[in-house]
């Protein structure tokens, strides 16, 4: 509740998280949507133990992250996308006992129970690899072996599948869905800048921006954000910059683009079907030449953009 | 079982645990042949030729060869205790370490036990090598006081090592840079290759703040007689015996204080900080 969080350097003070307040439930897979630099990491480490708010309190299954964390640490784990954590010169079944025992699972339980999400994550072939000889994928889902050995009673992923070919990606997530129907009382809180990550796993999202909670829902209510507006996808050839000229007609809630193949796609959240005369006269003055034009179902992607104004990437270059 | 005794049983496992990849590494790595054994004795060997060179007696080849052995300690203290926690950061191990329900103080006492495995087969190596080679004897009624002592100073320079791991994350980034800028010195410092009391009262009552220091030549008196006495080996063995539990209790606040520091400022454990 009113979680905050301000960094203070020599120069300057930088506010990551401002006044958060969030309750997730137990049993719920909770997304934490926003770009980069929005807050999502510093959140997790506050929520993890590893960092202490500025202001508020917060509590994960029961127990206060400030005063009661040696209590809280044994009920928790986390996964990171892209984490090189452990050490290269074991295998993997070596390494996943050494952070086992950090937890003081008996060895013998710990073993099986290693094999058992091994197998389950095709990963029993690599079983006896030394871990520098896994290629990322494998790795990552050995990571995710590690987060789920010690079954937390809250699992915290961080970006966990950045980087990773569609297979493993689908493989973590559906691992991750396995994991939580085993047991309907754990719960997930994941971070992610893919949007349709967020939309296909999670129970409900908040988005996350320059460090405060923009909205918080299901994926199905975020989407009716945008349910009444028409979503278009507009593309057009290289030419002049259009986005500010776009965004100022009457009748556009938000627009965003992003470039692909030499095309700038542009995607439109219009009042109604009458706006797109007026796209489309502002195109033809700028002198640029339509490529494609077509309406589609709203995205999270579009509500993010109707709630912040501007695109995630844009946020991320910003 | 109650809170305590989970307690020592977790911190039991955690050295375990810790120990393990240091053993393991100990026979997948076959550099360790050149980095733990040719290297040291390369410089053992050059040493030797000076004093052999300046025809000094015998036993000044027995301090080289000593000393060459416990470099491998020293050398192992710097780079994988001092700077292995600079290393974890890096690759994001001190998170998950800091977010387990283990503590950092079984995770450096599980490195240090592992290093002091692997080191010992080493040390011994190079002490062997270097003695056979040189034709250096020793005293075979100092044997078991040497072995005494050597345990003493390993405890305490492995504390030492202890303290180094949370200073060296406080300051340093690079934590290389801080072992490489420690390492000449302290064997310098610690009488590696010639008699403590050749450093002179001052200097060599500085020195002993080193674990090294005071160990070694008190192994020296009692192995090689005639070796000259900075302090008796009564005297300095209680020493090195006195800076077990100062280096504990400094390696212990010290690693509260970072722990704490680092939830605070958001620095020093993560690798984005």
């Amino acid at each position: 509740m009113g979680l905050g969080r301000v960094y203070k350097t020599r120069s300057e003070t930088v506010t990551a998280l401002d006044s958060v307040d969030l309750k997730i439930r137990e049993g719920e897979l909770f997304g934490v949507l926003g770009p980069n630099g929005a807050g999502k990491t510093t959140l997790i480490k506050i929520l993890v133990t590893l960092l202490l708010p500025t202001s508020g309190t917060a509590r994960v299954d029961g127990f206060d992250v400030v005063t009661e964390y040696r209590r809280l640490r044994p009920r928790i784990s986390i996964v990171s996308g892209g984490e090189n954590a452990g050490y290269g010169i074991l295998k993997v079944r070596e390494q996943l006992w050494m952070f086992s025992q950090f937890y003081g699972m008996p060895s013998g339980p710990a073993r099986a129970r290693i094999d058992e999400l091994l197998e389950r994550l095709g990963l029993a072939d690599v079983a006896n690899r030394q871990i520098s000889g896994l290629s990322s994928g494998m790795r990552q889902k050995m990571n995710l072996v590690r987060g789920l050995m010690t079954d937390p009673r809250v699992l915290f992923l961080d970006e966990p599948t950045v980087a990773l070919d569609v297979g493993a990606a689908r493989d973590l997530r559906q691992e991750v869905g396995r994991w939580m129907e085993e047991d309907p009382t754990r719960t997930v809180i994941l971070t992610t800048h893919y949007m349709q990550e967020a939309d296909d796993l999670c129970d409900r999202i908040a988005i996350v921006n320059k460090g405060r909670i923009v909205i918080e829902g299901t994926p199905h209510s975020l989407k009716a954000e945008v349910q009444r507006d028409v979503v278009v996808d507009l593309q057009l050839e290289p030419g002049t910059p259009l986005l500010d000229r776009l965004r100022e007609v009457e009748g556009v809630g938000a627009a965003s683009v992003r470039e692909e193949d030499g095309i700038d796609r542009f995607s439109l959240l219009l009042v109604d079907d009458g706006v797109l005369t007026n796209v489309i006269s502002t195109v033809e003055r700028s002198g640029r030449r339509v490529a494609g034009l077509a309406k589609r179902q709203p995205t999270l992607e579009d509500a993010f953009v109707k709630l912040v104004g501007r695109s995630m990437s844009e946020e991320e270059a910003n | 079982m109650n809170d305590r005794a989970e307690g020592a049983r977790l911190f039991l496992k955690t050295i375990v645990a810790r120990a393990y990849p240091r053993v393991v590494a100990a026979n997948r790595q076959k550099s360790w042949v050149f980095f733990d054994l040719a290297f040291p004795l390369v410089g053992t060997f050059a040493m030797v030729f000076v004093y052999e060179g300046l025809h000094a007696p015998k036993q000044f080849l027995g301090f080289v060869v000593m000393g060459g052995a416990m470099l491998a300690f020293w050398q192992n203290v710097l780079w994988s205790m001092g700077a292995q926690f600079s290393w974890d950061r890096d690759n994001g191990t001190l998170e998950l370490y800091a977010i387990s329900p283990t503590t950092f103080e079984g995770v450096l006492l599980g490195m240090a036990v592992g290093a002091m495995f692997t080191t010992t087969i080493r040390g011994a190596a190079v002490l062997l090598i270097g003695s056979l080679l040189f034709g250096v004897s020793y005293s075979l009624s100092g044997i078991l006081p040497a072995a005494g002592i050597f345990l003493l100073t390993l405890a305490a320079l492995y504390c030492l090592g202890m303290l180094l791991a949370s200073l060296f994350l406080f300051y340093s980034r690079e934590a290389w840079h801080l072992s490489n800028a420690l390492q000449e010195p302290v064997n310098f410092l610690s009488g590696l290759y010639f008699p403590v009391k050749a450093l002179g009262a001052y200097v060599g009552g500085a020195a002993s703040l080193i674990p090294l220091t005071l160990g070694l030549d008190a192994m020296r008196q009692v192995l090689l007689p005639g070796t000259p006495r900075f302090l008796s080996p009564g005297l300095e063995t209680l020493a090195v015996a006195a800076q077990i539990p100062l280096f504990a209790f400094l390696a212990y606040s010290s690693l509260r204080f970072m722990e704490a520091r680092a939830r605070r400022e958001g620095k020093l454990i993560s690798k984005w900080s």
